[in-house]
């Protein structure tokens, strides 16, 4: 079945994978259940093993943890010492990168690949996580050895909190551990390590006390150990269907699901995230956490809204895709980006509103229970019983709204009182209380929520003071007009809100056309932009525009070391650039700096500008504002406004080479019929003087006179074509080169016709020579030499390719400011086709003709006649032949 | 063969060309001497008091147009060059340090040897009696300064016979625009070649059967003018 063949785009993914690895360090990874299963010991002994097999085995950084055997181990290991950093007053000695890139052992051993290096400490560290230091160490052709326990994986790390009661706080992203290359399982039955901690043979250090004990009891223990080898044996699962192994194909072939993990600002996002991922690797699925921005959420403080950037950011660490939606409520947005997205399953929390609330204001969770078609909804239960009452501190109104916006409101109100008391004699009071609908309506509009709400407020008031009797009293004689008053308030209160909405949402769509329109309007000017600093700077300019930042673009020179661009800086140029973060980022690929993995305590942020064959450069920005950066649609435009930069940098790039291929492709090609004319030309002369120099040479002394004298004339006359076909090719490289500076002088034609008569005496024998040159000609302003080349290249073509004895006819006219020449004969004519293709190199009247030697002759023609500035035509002449035109420059007048 | 054949050294690197002269110019009923270099050239040249230099330019010691102002430095003897630099302001640089004409390699035998004659010719004249000049039907007598034509006699201003004369006393041989200006107009009027032009063209319309295909006073594009009294025929 056509099926069951392999997807030709996975083989491709798989080779290309293939490849990278083969380039990359391989990365091994001794992974245990829990701290005292003997992973570093296996790992020094592996180590010993390799050293022994004479591999050039070096330990990174090793924590001895106090136990003997591995102390012991470590001393008949080659170590780099470990960098000294200061760290909020204490001094803790850490692995050193740079001197383990330096050593470039074959094999480096790094222990705890979940370690978190001292941000902010002094040095500060180039990363955040060992694990990237690892990432790096690889990337730079280094196998790397390192030890993990299945507690640090960050997809596990709240399943894990939950089995334990203890949160770790260092986790790694899933796809360290997926990407490595091996995994070694170090297992120990529960029993055995309880028996060592009782004997102890493992040292716990000075964590020892409560938490570790509750930690340290079988059923955890039983329950870690379960998750390391389930996780083991996943891997070994995908790696099986990786190789297609029979019985794993069923599986790859499925369809695949996609998740979407809808987030809310609330306590539950987190748990959510992680549950998201487990999911999606149990179901082999891709998946994409989805936030909603919705009108209320958009109301929740700074400090709440920024919370969602840890969350997406913890997706996006996890291997999810990340996406911001807005729209009027979560479920509908979700709903409409699910069925867009093909999702087959949609993980939500669980419902937050219970009882009578749920029946008026569904929950997300609810409505999509309800309203799913096509995927499956999966509620997740909130755990433990702090969320509800966080998820309601997140709620609080922010209070934007300026105090002038009530004046208008009192305004407002005051205004249909006024309206009302003139309505008042003639309408009932039902209609008048109508006006204050109206008002009110009008200030939800236009004021907002809280003003909308107190004009509401004041309208019952004075609707009720002035003109519910009793009059001007608070009093309501009449039940009835309490329920005239619900419906204005809730009428008012309705409008008001809904007003509110709209208006959010149309900030949030006219804040993303007008992102769009900016990234527009630089994409269009960097494609009207030439050269790279201009481009850099247009750049800069709307990057800090849009950014309220200051940003540079650092360009590689020849040696791909970064420098600061030449030319004036713009007002928005930022200097502080740390070049060798940058040098990191450019060599590397990978973004760094503020908001990233990398040296995320940095006060600005690195983009790689990433060509698709290599990088091109670095953009590197400082925000004025952080939150502009680090928001996460922010960042993924800045990304994008970093992506169209290297677009039309690199499309500005490529068209030069085109250009630079097309001139060398040009001239290859002009090489070749270079080669081809000339070999030939040459080759024709020398076989005549070769044939007639050895005939005479070897048998001379049998030949009559005058044979020896014909073949003697053919050398002669063979040679003197070789002699013209060299110094015309040497003339056009001259020409051609620009080399030849004109040696201007006034001359009169006259003198020029009869130079090159002289010059062509021999040739012309055989042609009568009209000339026809009024007397008052004007002077030329002209080379001699040169022009007087011209003429003799025109007339020894004429005399070339016309049968003897037919005439050459040479004319002049003024044509100011011109002096039109005109070489005439009354020959074969032009050769068909287009005459001014005849001024190309190598072009020749007659293909396969006898006569050598034209290839270059009307080149160099019109080479010399334009650097005069003139021009040169060939065209059908008037008594049938050929007539060549061109024009010289007339001598100014001498005075 | 009652008078002594006439020497004619030959400077050249290249042994090939030196070969091909000999024969060319024994021939001709001359002797050859030959000298592969500048240096040797000068010993030579000093000891054999040659007839004629044929001087190539790119020799492997020394430049030719070095050699040649040296040359010229004590001695008269008539100067041809003989090269392959086509420049024409290369060949002016040789002109101007003395030599008195040039060959271009690649070169024919019959324009060789007429440099070769119109160069001894000179030398022997010693430039004392100016010859009587006859182009074509028109007769010039510098001396007595009376040209005659076919129709008659043929009024030439002074300063045309100035040139003339200048012209003639090269006998065949180039003269540079620069030197003529110099001869005729005096050293500060060498950049008034607009007043040569005009009075050749004056030449030209009085002595040439057809001023417009001269004959005899035939322009050298770059370089300068050559009168050759024997029309065509002689190259």
């Amino acid at each position: 079945m056509a099926d069951d063949r392999p997807d030709p785009d996975q083989l491709l993914a798989q080779v290309q994978a293939e490849e990278a690895r083969a380039r990359r360090g391989r990365l091994r990874v001794f992974f245990g259940a829990f701290a005292g299963v003997g992973k570093t010991y296996a790992m020094l002994e592996a180590a010993l093993a390799a050293r022994a097999s004479g591999t050039d085995v070096v330990v990174g950084y090793v924590e001895p943890h106090g136990r003997r055997e591995t102390e012991r181990m470590l001393e008949t290991l080659e170590s780099l010492p470990p960098q000294a950093v200061r760290y909020r007053g204490m001094v803790r000695q850490e692995f050193d990168l740079d001197a383990a890139l330096q050593r470039r052992p074959e094999i480096l051993l790094v222990d705890e690949l979940a370690h978190s290096n001292p941000v902010g400490g002094e040095p500060p560290p180039r990363h955040a996580k060992r694990w990237q230091d690892i990432a790096e160490l690889c990337d730079a052709g280094i196998n790397v050895w390192t030890t993990l326990n299945v507690q640090h994986l960050e997809s596990l790390n709240d399943l894990i909190a939950q089995i334990t009661g203890i949160r770790q706080r260092e986790t790694i992203p899933d796809h360290v551990l997926d990407e490595a290359d091996e995994i070694e399982l170090i297992d120990l039955p529960p029993d055995d390590l309880l028996q060592r901690l009782q004997q102890g043979k493992v040292y716990l250090s000075e964590q020892v006390g409560t938490a570790v004990e509750r930690f340290f009891r079988k059923p955890n223990l039983m329950a870690l150990r379960e998750l390391a080898l389930r996780r083991t044996a996943d891997r070994v699962d995908a790696a099986a269907r990786a190789q297609g192994l029979p019985g794993s194909q069923s599986r790859a072939y499925l369809a695949r699901d996609r998740l979407l993990v809808a987030i809310g600002p609330d306590a539950q996002a987190e748990q959510l995230v992680r549950t998201g991922k487990r999911i999606a690797d149990a179901l082999d699925a891709e998946w994409t956490a989805v936030y909603v921005e919705t009108p209320a959420l958009q109301r929740l403080s700074a400090a709440d809204r920024d919370r969602r950037i840890d969350i997406l950011r913890l997706a996006e660490s996890l291997g999810a895709d990340t996406v911001t939606l807005d729209g009027p409520t979560a479920a509908t947005a979700l709903m409409e980006y699910a069925r867009t997205r093909g999702a087959t399953r949609v993980l939500v929390g669980e419902p937050k509103r219970r009882g009578w609330q749920a029946l008026f204001w569904p929950s997300t969770a609810t409505e999509l229970v309800k309203r799913a078609q096509g995927f499956d909804v999966m509620v997740v239960a909130r755990q433990g019983g702090d969320g509800a009452g966080l998820a309601k501190s997140h709620l609080e109104l922010s209070h934007e709204v300026p105090w002038t916006r009530y004046g208008w409101a009192a305004a407002i109100t005051a205004g249909c009182t006024g309206i009302a008391f003139l309505m008042d004699p003639t309408f009932s009071e039902t209609n008048v209380a109508m006006i204050y609908v109206l008002g009110a309506a009008i200030a939800g509009m236009r004021l907002g929520r809280g003003p909308g709400t107190f004009t509401a407020i004041t309208s019952v008031a004075a609707f009720d003071f002035i003109f519910v009797p009793p009059r001007f009293s608070f009093q309501v004689s009449d039940a009835q007009y309490l329920i005239t008053f619900l419906v204005m308030l809730a009428v008012t209160l309705t409008i008001g809100n809904l007003m509110a909405n709209v208006r959010q949402q149309n900030r949030v769509a006219g804040a993303r056309e007008r992102r769009t329109a900016l990234l527009y309007a630089m994409s269009r000017e960097l494609a009207g932009t030439r050269g790279r600093d201009n481009m850099a700077r247009v750049a800069v300019r709307h990057i800090a525009e849009v950014f309220d930042s200051s940003a540079v673009v650092l360009t590689p020179d020849s040696h791909g070391r970064l420098k600061y661009p030449g030319g004036s800086p713009l007002e928005s140029s930022f200097h502080g650039a740390d070049l060798s973060v940058a040098q990191w980022v450019f060599d590397h690929g990978q973004r760094a700096g503020l908001g990233t993995d990398t040296l995320p305590a940095a006060p600005a942020v690195y983009l790689p500008l990433a060509g698709t064959q290599r990088s091109l450069g670095v953009l590197c920005v400082l925000p004025t504002n952080r939150r502009r950066i680090l928001l996460p649609e922010q960042r993924h435009l800045l990304e994008t406004f970093a992506g169209q930069i290297a677009l039309a940098w690199e499309r500005a790039a490529l068209g030069d080479e085109a250009a630079a291929a097309r001139i060398a492709a040009e001239s290859e090609s002009l090489r070749n019929t270079l080669l081809a004319s000339i070999s030939h030309d040459l080759r024709t002369p020398l076989a005549v003087i070769t044939g007639a120099a050895s005939t005479l040479a070897h048998h001379g002394s049998a030949l009559d006179p005058g044979t020896q004298l014909s073949l003697a004339r053919s050398i002669e006359e063979q040679a003197h074509e070789m002699s013209n076909l060299i110094s015309n090719v040497l003339d056009l490289m001259r020409l051609e080169s620009g080399r030849i500076e004109l040696r201007r002088d006034t001359h009169s034609v006259e003198d020029l016709v009869g130079t090159a008569l002289h010059r062509l005496e021999p040739r012309l024998q055989s042609h009568p020579v009209a000339i026809d040159l009024p007397e008052d000609l004007p002077s030329v302003s002209v080379d001699p030499v040169l022009v007087s080349q011209v003429l003799a290249n025109l007339l020894d073509n004429a005399a070339k390719y016309t049968p003897a004895g037919t005439p050459i006819r040479i004319a002049a006219v003024a044509d100011a400011p011109m002096v039109r020449v005109v070489v005439e004969d009354e020959g074969p004519g032009l050769p068909p086709g287009d005459p001014r293709l005849l001024f190309e190199k190598f072009q020749r009247g007659r293909e396969e003709s006898a006569v050598v030697g034209a290839g270059l002759g009307l080149a160099i023609c019109r080479a010399i006649v334009s650097a005069h500035g003139g021009e040169i035509t060939a065209g059908p002449g008037s008594r049938g032949g050929a007539r060549f035109e061109f024009t010289l420059p007339v001598a100014e007048a001498v005075p | 063969m009652t008078q002594a054949m006439h020497q004619i050294l030959v400077i050249e690197d290249e042994p090939g060309i030196r070969a091909v002269l000999r024969v060319l110019l024994e021939a001709g009923s001359y002797r050859v001497i030959e000298a592969g270099s500048a240096g040797r050239g000068e010993i030579e040249a000093r000891t054999h008091k040659p007839d004629l230099l044929l001087v190539d330019l790119g020799l492997p010691d020394e430049d030719g147009v070095a050699l040649i102002r040296r040359v010229r430095a004590w001695s008269p003897v008539p100067i041809v060059v003989l090269s392959a630099r086509t420049m024409e302001s290369q060949k002016v640089a040789a002109l101007d340090a003395g030599a008195d004409d040039y060959v271009t390699k690649p070169f024919s035998a019959p324009e060789l040897l007429a440099r070769v004659r119109a160069g001894l010719r000179r030398a022997s004249r010693g430039g004392d009696a100016l010859p009587a000049l006859s182009l074509g039907w028109t007769k010039v007598d510098l001396s007595r300064r009376v040209a005659t034509g076919p129709a008659g006699t043929i009024h030439l201003t002074p300063l045309e016979y100035r040139v003339m004369e200048c012209l003639a006393r090269q006998d065949g041989m180039i003269i540079t625009t620069r030197q003529l200006l110099r001869e005729v107009w005096g050293p500060d009027h060498v950049g008034d070649s607009g007043a040569l032009r005009v009075c050749i063209k004056g030449l030209r319309d009085k002595l040439e059967p057809d001023p417009r295909r001269p004959q005899f006073l035939v322009t050298e594009a770059g370089i300068g003018y050559r009168l050759r009294p024997g029309g065509p025929d002689e190259a």
